[in-house]
């Protein structure tokens, strides 16, 4: 019997989940689960989060500390491999340092958490200190302390909030054994402005800003691999190009027009290619060139759409992608030379295709019961791809689209359509833990998760 | 964590329901041959009338035609068709509808003449710089699509004929062909779907003489709607290729 029982913590949920969908019947044992490369234990470590001590007076403190206090609290929750004490059960206690603290309160029940994160907060004339420990409450240790951290920074509620992602990060690398995601962004679309622009926050939800504005309508946002330059499609004079859109200098940059339609940039791991979807030819097809535009191949020739490509990003050797060949859209791979084509998915609409970060599985939207006169609602679902072997993620709540993984392969983040509104929501790479990240505005849509 | 028993539960079934199937697989014998196609299959039979086979410039006759043990059925100048049907063609003059009904028993053909009684009159002599935006989409109509489909529908031939002539009485015109799609599904796959549907309408153009140097397609996908209701009759309005000045 291989199945999960229903009481297992979330983290092994998870990740037997996504090993038992890659194992399948292929009969292999239960040590054969741990495959997924996230190096993870079998039990949710429960932890609680002490709110930090003010270490001053200073007028600032309060809404520095309580933006400190809750980033923290909400990057252990989410980051899927914690049992995290909630805020109503934690001892009133804010030990700023180890010898303040007294861990038989956190240990005992009904907090009984096995570990417990705490410290100081310091604002001191327009700067911020933050020190902060990481404690096994485990009675008669040699050395209790597991992490003790000194961040500094701005006094503002923003750099309150990245220390906190910081320290979190931290906590999960030391716990979790992979890097966390709490230092991560989601970029998107939104159409606050009236236009649909390129726009990049927290992987929480906090910290929106607005990169383009361009005034058109801007789509399919791809952050490169080094965090330095983000790929777009946008509507122009002469119809659809890709742009590049520089983080390092805040501002575009030249990239090459090749005429007709160009669409859905997809950045290689190694951030020495590109793959879209361009219509010179009159076609829609996928074509591959270098990072900045040069020596384009085509790769597809088959009539009809073919637009979505996205990159195995542990091997960059193929592509997954969307093509209307045989009519309704499907997900096919094919090696990064146009050979090998497989189709993924054997009917209804299937779209928007991410690949996962350990070359495993693909998550993508698909409307399996889609027809004419249907009404257009579909769902995330996350395949095995050796075995071709597939789950729903999502279940009865809007339609559900562009998926992306994050770099931890523990999330996935998508756009979700309710009553007329389209909002980016986040959830565990089971479908569980869901939460809305952004709150209105104009549709926020098309989300891409960075790379680290 | 309120779905996670659930979830648990619902991802167990799934998860022993597809390796019950895997295993089911590996078992099954490979499939009987598919049965070879009956040696004598009847002879397909085609026969189409037009009422009436007469009409007036601007006037409209209607295509009736039938045809039995055929897979394949088309009209000549309007793609394929049903095995039976009727369709109102407005020719611009005299013009002969070859009904071609293919089966695995052979081919059968059968043709109807739409007569176009005395002289086109003669068209007004426009200056190109006459027309505006508002002239040109009075004269030069959208062309409207199937669900998922980029084909130019039968039905809309006569549109792109009615078009082409206007186009090549003003030679001077350059057009953008916009492929737009309904609301549903993936805004990155309508827009490919929508570079699709203006492809076709320019190929269409080309086909009936217009040059492709004056035609320019952009596809807006779903990003720019005619109509926001969700009913077949708004999709079908979206799902168009719209012809537009361009300036």
């Amino acid at each position: 019997m291989i199945l999960s029982p229903p009481r297992k913590p979330a983290v092994f949920r998870i990740f037997l989940f996504l090993a038992l969908l890659a194992v399948g019947a292929s009969g292999l044992q239960a040590q054969d689960w741990v495959r997924t490369g996230t190096n993870l234990g079998v039990s949710k470590i429960r932890i609680a989060a002490a709110d930090f001590k003010a270490g001053s007076a200073d007028p600032q403190t309060g809404g520095l500390k309580s933006a400190f206090d809750q980033t923290l609290y909400n990057d252990l929750r989410y980051a899927g491999i914690f049992d995290v004490v909630s805020k109503s059960m934690i001892p009133t206690a804010t030990p700023g340092s180890p010898q303040e603290i007294q861990m038989a309160q956190w240990s005992a029940t009904p907090v009984s958490a096995g570990y417990v994160a705490f410290g100081a907060l310091t604002a001191n004339g327009g700067h911020l200190a933050v020190q902060g420990f990481l404690y096994n409450t485990a009675q008669g240790q040699q050395n209790p302390q597991v992490l003790g951290k000194q961040y500094g920074g701005e006094a503002t509620a923003d750099s309150a909030r990245q220390i906190a992602h910081r320290f979190a990060d931290e906590i999960i690398q030391q716990l979790g054994g992979i890097p966390g995601i709490a230092e991560t962004k989601i970029y998107y679309v939104s159409s606050r402005t009236g236009n649909k622009e390129i726009w990049v926050m927290d992987y929480d939800g906090m910290n929106a800003r607005q990169l383009t504005h361009l005034g058109t309508v801007s789509l399919s946002p791809h952050v490169s691999p080094d965090n330095s330059r983000v790929a777009f499609s946008s509507l122009g004079k002469n119809g659809w190009s890709i742009r590049m859109y520089s983080l390092d200098l805040g501002r575009l940059t030249a990239f090459p027009e090749w005429g007709g339609m160009s669409l859905s940039p997809a950045w290689s791991s190694d951030g020495t290619k590109l793959a879209y979807s361009s219509a010179r030819s009159g076609d829609p097809e996928i074509y591959m060139s270098d990072a900045s535009g040069n020596g384009a191949r085509r790769l597809t020739a088959f009539r009809g759409p073919d637009v979505s490509p996205v990159w195995n990003p542990k091997t960059n050797s193929q592509l997954a992608w969307v093509s209307g060949r045989t009519r309704l859209p499907q997900i096919y791979i094919m090696d990064s030379d146009g050979a090998n084509i497989s189709r993924m998915t054997d009917g209804g609409y299937a779209i928007s295709p991410s690949w996962s970060p350990s070359g495993q599985f693909l998550t993508f939207a698909w409307d399996r019961k889609y027809g004419p006169g249907a009404p257009g609602g579909y769902d995330i679902y996350v395949m095995d791809i050796a075995s071709k072997r597939w789950t729903q993620l999502t279940h009865d709540s809007g339609a559900n689209d562009f998926p992306s993984w994050s770099p931890d392969s523990r999330h996935i983040v998508f756009q979700r359509e309710q009553n007329g509104h389209t909002e980016i929501w986040m959830m565990l790479a089971d479908g569980t833990d869901q939460q809305q990240l952004t709150h209105g505005g104009g549709s926020n849509t098309m989300p891409n998760w960075s790379w680290k | 964590m309120k779905y996670s028993n659930r979830t648990s539960l619902v991802v167990a079934a799934s998860l022993a329901a597809m390796l019950t199937v895997a295993g089911c697989h590996k078992h099954n014998p490979a499939p009987p041959p598919p049965p070879a196609p009956p040696a004598t299959a009847p002879a397909p039979m085609a026969t189409i009338t037009a009422t009436p086979s007469t009409i007036t410039p601007g006037g409209s006759a209607t295509l009736t035609w039938k045809t039995t043990d055929a897979s394949n059925v088309s009209i000549v100048g309007l793609g394929q068709v049903a095995s039976s049907g009727t369709q109102t063609v407005s020719p611009t003059q005299t013009t002969s509808y070859h009904l071609v009904a293919q089966g695995d028993g052979g081919t059968a053909d059968a043709t109807a003449t739409v007569a176009v009684s005395g002289a086109a009159p003669a068209p007004a002599p426009i200056t190109e710089t006459g027309i505006d935006e508002n002239a040109f989409e009075q004269s030069v109509k959208p062309v409207f699509f199937d669900y998922d489909s980029y084909d130019v529908r039968p039905d809309a031939q006569t549109t792109i004929q009615a078009d082409a002539n206007f186009l090549n009485q003003h030679p001077n015109l350059k057009v953008v062909i916009g492929g737009y799609c309904d609301n549903r599904g993936s805004t990155e796959y309508n827009l490919a779907l929508g570079e699709n549907r203006a492809n076709a309408a320019k190929q269409a153009l080309t086909s009936a003489g217009v040059s492709p140097d004056r035609l320019r397609t952009v596809s807006y996908g779903k990003e720019k709607q005619f109509c926001s209701e969700n009913n077949e009759q708004c999709w079908q309005q979206n799902r168009r290729s719209q012809f537009t000045l361009d300036q």
